[in-house]
């Protein structure tokens, strides 16, 4: 393979990556909310800690075994965008926790004791003033963890991708061709490695400017926040 | 539930419910108590999918991986030398590929436990603020290289290059692989040992300084033994990353499934047999069910450091001046 563009591959990826956050952005700021603003010592929150905690310690391959098994074949979704995406959701689902937990506990208990003292109840607190004080610092998290599935390969050489396909995507489950699965893929199996070896380094550049360029606005953001706030 | 938590609920429920009674007294203590709860399960409910996940993972390993055991018996499979999936008949022995994991794990943490921890002590103390921010942004910013990226700098950069210097038969081996290894971890072990320095109670430090010792005495007899359980920690789970990382090892470490004699030999490290081998096994066959069972043990050896980490930050966690 000498020739040809690699949109397809930054499609997939594009596509992979918004599905991960569609799963993992809600379902881990409700997460943060129930950690930092419901939960209360005792043995059920260090074993959902626990639980988090070793998530985020789950190697990215073993991921990709889960995915495959339970996603692609048990569930039947095939090697598609919908398995790699629920497989990349999951792995980065600590990540958002742990950001948007700490964002959450940056927010000053006065803040809540002043909306709950004008007699709003604990649910109208969180969503009316919790919730957007905490959010730059929720969505910064939350960009870091996406960069990181923008860039993962292992989990989706199960669930998801695919060296070569012609066709764009047209449904979730659709196979797609993906940025890192494609360097992978050029950089060890083609049949004139020497010859792509311009075509490799561009595609690695192109995946560090997107991953890079995620994380660079995030921090930026970031930066900025902290300038700003004033509590 | 604990009893401590619903006790809890009434109390929130009713000082609610005597907050809102002057201003709207249709609402019941009833209703308040439903507006109080369902959030609050809901929410609970969203916390606990980490828990079903990683029950689900270890459901799942299990079921595809257990299976090869009623084929291969378990002595052979962890003792056995011999690799050969493919051949006829085939060979299920993990040894060589448990070793391969071992000697990157353990020779890539050499390289990143001081340059870690070093980054970490010199950000902690020595550095001025300007310059802490943009090696902080950096740390940050090498932690988020996608493995793929820097598993083809190793492959086209480090290996030519040690091939060449060193005169080595292969350029993809057990250091190649740990030095790419060792910079992956070095942010996790940057960070969490950043933190757990800046948790060494401040008293301490200047107690030592008014006693007249000087920076490097205050560094190494006050700040590091007090900040040691954090350390370890992020030693700890530096190692655990780099055991799990995949793209690394498959790229860089040759995938000779082979018990190394040298550090200079290739070797296969579970992970990388996993994913390269996943593509061409047929489904549900024997050497599926057998890296499924490599994902077992690889599953396994990561949670125990993960525990152990987590037990040690527990166990040690500095609460204050009063426990050094």
């Amino acid at each position: 393979m000498t020739k040809g563009g690699i949109f397809p591959a930054i499609i997939g990826t594009f596509y992979l990556t918004i599905g991960s956050s569609l799963i993992a952005l809600p379902l881990g700021v409700a997460s943060a909310i129930y950690l930092s603003e419901y939960a209360r010592e005792g043995w059920l929150l260090r074993l959902i800690r626990l639980g988090i905690q070793n998530l985020a310690g789950v190697p990215s391959v073993v991921f990709g075994l889960y995915g495959l098994a339970l996603f692609v074949v048990f569930l039947g979704f095939g090697v598609s965008i919908l398995a790699g995406s629920l497989t990349l959701g999951f792995l980065i689902l600590p990540t958002v926790i742990g950001a948007s937990e700490e964002a959450f506990r940056q927010v000053p208990s006065t803040f809540r004791e002043a909306s709950l003292a004008l007699g709003a109840t604990k649910f109208q607190t969180i969503c009316r003033v919790v919730l957007p004080s905490a959010m730059p610092g929720v969505l910064t998290g939350s960009i870091l963890g996406i960069g990181r599935a923008a860039g993962e390969t292992a989990p989706i050489m199960f669930t998801a991708a695919t060296f070569y396909t012609k066709h764009l995507p047209t449904s979730p489950l659709d196979q797609v061709m993906a940025l890192p699965y494609h360097i992978y893929v050029l950089a060890t199996s083609g049949t004139h490695i020497d010859q792509t070896r311009p075509l490799q380094y561009g595609t690695v550049l192109v995946l560090i400017s997107l991953v890079l360029g995620i994380n660079i606005f995030a921090i930026i953001i970031r930066t900025r926040m902290r300038r700003k706030k004033t509590w | 539930m604990t009893p401590a938590m619903s006790e809890g609920d009434v109390q929130m429920s009713s000082l609610s419910a005597g907050g809102n009674q002057d201003s709207n007294s249709t609402t019941s203590v009833v209703e308040l108590k439903v507006q109080e709860g369902l959030p609050k399960y809901f929410f609970l409910a969203a916390a606990s999918t980490s828990l079903l996940v990683m029950a689900l993972i270890m459901i799942f390993l299990f079921r595809e991986g257990l299976a090869i055991f009623g084929k291969v018996n378990p002595v052979s499979f962890f003792f056995g030398k011999a690799w050969y999936p493919t051949y006829d008949p085939p060979e299920f022995g993990i040894l060589a590929l448990i070793v391969g994991s071992v000697s990157v794990t353990l020779f890539s943490s050499l390289v990143a436990i001081p340059l870690g921890v070093g980054t970490a002590l010199y950000l902690s103390v020595l550095a001025g603020p300007t310059v802490r921010e943009y090696v902080k942004a950096a740390v940050e910013l090498l932690a988020s290289l996608p493995s793929v990226v820097l598993g083809f700098l190793g492959m086209v950069v480090i290996a030519p290059a040690m091939q060449q210097i060193l005169d080595v038969p292969t350029g993809l081996n057990i250091v190649s692989a740990s030095i790419v290894l060792a910079i992956m971890a070095i942010p996790t072990i940057t960070s969490i040992s950043e933190d757990a320095l800046y948790a060494v109670p401040r008293d301490n430090l200047e107690a030592s300084y008014a006693l007249g010792a000087t920076r490097w005495e205050t560094m190494s007899r006050i700040l590091v033994p007090g900040a040691l359980s954090g350390i370890g920690t992020a030693v700890i789970l530096g190692m655990s990353r780099a055991m799990g990382e995949t793209m690394v090892v498959l790229m860089v470490a040759g995938g000779a499934a082979q018990i190394p004699s040298s550090l200079f030999d290739s070797v296969r490290p579970m992970p990388a047999s996993i994913a390269a081998e996943m593509g061409e096994a047929p489904f549900g066959g024997e050497h599926y069910h057998a890296l499924f069972a490599i994902g077992i043990v690889l599953f396994l050896m990561t949670l125990i450091f993960n525990l152990v980490a987590t037990y040690i930050s527990n166990r040690f966690q500095q609460k204050g001046a009063s426990t050094l």
